[in-house]
């Protein structure tokens, strides 16, 4: 039996950048942009679950993000997660990595005891692949990243396949660990039909306040036992639930700050339209062979 | 903060006694940062048996090479290299340290990253020194990690302003190796190293290297295909012009994924960054994340049946049409001229 915690993460679509996104500046309208399941964060809670379809125990996902992130801990519980918990305060916006781990690892320390730490890689808006290491050093546990494949857990230990620079690795590590994942190490499985159901109506703090806003007759403290009687409440845990450093939080716990930020236009260049018929190709490798680029 | 520091760290990566290109690359870029800073260009070298590459730093700008040697340091293990780094970095607080952006580098890095609570950016395509101004406050000689986000959408620059190390990962290929015509003096130290129980936490059992046959850097001329050739099939067009040409046959990520190419002849931001003589694209749209892998080749074709494909941007030629019309016409005219 192994209990896995799930970090995952909502992200803005950056793959898929449409017309529909762009400014007229030639810019991309981030606002704009469908917030979707970090896939390699999904990879990451196959994984675990395929644990604990093999060898048994429990898997909790968790992230820290907005109120409308709590949209993809629904789908944690859809994909077989048994509890899911929302980290979101104010104080939490504008992290960076350091500080996204530093908040990371005291909610870990709060839920309490794992053997396996599953993230994705890396995030598509951020692009560091540095959460999930800079976490297991806060909790001083070992870590393997780039991992393709759990090849089996064994007495407290797990084999792991890893992709290295120039081929493969095989390791094995002693529990607990950190394991960061790459997409090839499995297919996220469909949402099966029976938890989606089951689960569609877990709500966070956040969805149930809405739903007291302006009805005297609903309160919200009796919404959410009621939700969690059910299994549907979708944890939050705030700042003072995990009594954090305020420093280490946020922007002012990121040493590393935006100076600027510049949108890549797409502007013309002034190149050579070139006839494609065998003339206008034949001038162009003239061209070409006068330039001495080609020989 | 008091009395920062003027030195500059590379983390020189070797693997199976083999230095990493991209560790000499950031050598080269270190020494002009060093020379503005007015500090030494000291370079981290960690393995076993590696006192040959320690002593080839001198050749790409270092002015001191911090040597650690040990058999339990033969292949890179997260445990004790971060430990070393950690120790390292806490005792003398270098101003920039840089490692590559390689799996090894985005392992190592983050961690020792956390441990020293410095801020840390990846995958910088830029770096410079510049005196700027951050909510009022001037930072004086401070590092500017300019690198794409957003996947390739933006382009941020971050700055540390509030801790004496700053740390940057850069990916190979982006910056440029120059050797210097006269190398520096050998100046190595070499430091201890004791292992702890710890760094057992992971064990290596075996490792599987394949050999990189494809030398895409090298490649003079380069003729790379995209998704918009539609099937392998079209795909042998792309060996076909690069074969007559004696050019190296490349990719787009899109085409690697379809299968029409293997990885390691990917170009762009998660593949190779090339700056060939020339660059034929063909059926590649352009997409900011290929764009970055080849935007600075000398000459650019861009070969595509869509004219409003962001390739032409950059494109110093452009030829708008199919691949399978245009590529034999391509081989015909060059085999004609060469008669």
């Amino acid at each position: 039996m192994y209990n896995s915690i799930v970090l995952v993460k909502q992200v803005p679509d950056t793959a898929n950048i449409s017309g529909k996104v762009m400014k007229e500046d030639g810019t991309v309208n981030r606002a704009k942009l469908p917030a979707i399941f970090n896939h390699e964060d999904k990879v990451a809670l196959e994984l675990a679950v395929q644990v604990k379809e093999r060898y048994g125990g429990k898997v909790f996902a968790i992230t820290m993000g907005p109120p409308r992130a709590s949209d993809i801990m629904r789908e944690c519980l859809y994909m077989g997660a048994d509890e899911v918990y929302l980290i979101s305060d104010r104080k939490f916006a504008g992290a960076d990595t350091l500080a996204t781990s530093y908040v990371l690892s005291e909610a870990i320390k709060k839920i309490g005891k794992y053997d396996f730490i599953f993230g994705g890689r890396q995030a598509i808006d951020g692009d560091t692949a540095q959460v999930g290491p800079q976490t297991a050093d806060k909790l001083d546990i070992p870590q393997v990243t780039y991992a393709e494949q759990i090849i089996d857990v064994k007495k407290n230990h797990v084999t792991i396949k890893r992709k290295i620079d120039g081929g493969h690795e095989v390791v094995r590590a002693k529990l607990p660990v950190l394991v960061t994942v790459i997409k090839e190490a499995a297919e996220p499985r469909p949402y099966s039909a029976k938890r989606v159901m089951a689960y569609k109506g877990a709500k966070s703090l956040t969805d149930l306040e809405k739903l007291t806003e302006g009805n005297s007759l609903l309160y919200t403290d009796t919404l959410i036992h009621e939700y969690q009687e059910r299994n549907l409440f979708i944890s939050t845990l705030t700042m003072d639930d995990l009594q954090l450093d305020v420093d280490r939080c946020g922007v002012k716990g990121s040493p590393t700050k935006v100076h600027k930020v510049e949108s890549v236009v797409l502007a013309g260049g002034n190149q050579t339209m070139v006839e494609p018929t065998k003339t206008g190709i034949g001038s162009l490798i003239n061209q070409l062979m006068e330039d001495h680029i080609l020989g | 903060m008091q009395n920062l520091s003027n030195e500059v760290w590379v983390f020189i990566e070797q693997r199976n006694g083999k230095p990493a290109d991209v560790s000499f690359e950031l050598l080269c870029k270190g020494r002009k940062l060093a020379e503005q800073l007015g500090g030494p260009l000291k370079a981290v070298v960690i393995g076993d048996n590696v006192k040959d590459i320690a002593e080839k730093t001198f050749v790409y700008g270092a002015t001191e090479a911090l040597l650690i040697q040990h058999k339990d340091l033969k292949h890179y293990r997260n445990a004790p290299y971060s430990r070393i780094l950690n120790g390292l970095i806490s005792q003398h607080s270098p101003r920039i340290v840089l490692f590559g952006a390689t799996v090894i580098g985005r392992d190592l890095a983050p961690r020792v990253a956390s441990n020293t609570k410095s801020g840390l950016t990846a995958d910088c395509t830029e770096l410079r020194i510049d005196t700027i101004t951050y909510l009022g406050k001037e930072c004086k000689d401070i590092l500017l990690q300019i690198r794409p986000a957003f996947g390739g959408n933006i382009i941020a620059t971050i700055i540390t302003p509030d801790n004496p190390v700053q740390m940057a990962t850069v990916r190979e290929g982006v910056m440029e190796l120059s050797p210097l015509d006269n190398a520096n003096k050998v100046n190595i130290t070499e430091l201890p190293f004791t292992p702890e129980p710890a760094d057992a936490l992971v064990e290596i059992i075996e490792q599987f290297h394949q050999e990189n046959k494809v030398n895409l850097k090298a490649a003079p001329i380069i003729v790379a295909g995209g998704y918009g050739l539609g099937t392998i099939d079209n795909f042998r067009l792309i060996h076909e012009l690069a074969h007559v040409l004696g050019a190296e046959v490349a990719g787009s990520r899109a085409a690697v994924d379809a299968g029409f190419v293997p990885h390691e002849r990917q170009v762009g931001q998660t593949g190779v960054t090339v700056r060939p003589k020339l660059y034929i694209a063909v059926g590649i749209s352009g997409a900011i994340q290929h764009r970055a892998g080849m935007q600075e080749a000398n000459k650019i074709i861009a070969i595509n049946s869509d004219p409003d494909a962001p390739i032409f941007q950059i494109a110093h030629y452009g030829i708008v049409g199919d691949a399978v019309d245009i590529i034999p016409k391509f081989i015909d005219a060059y085999k004609h001229k060469l008669k």
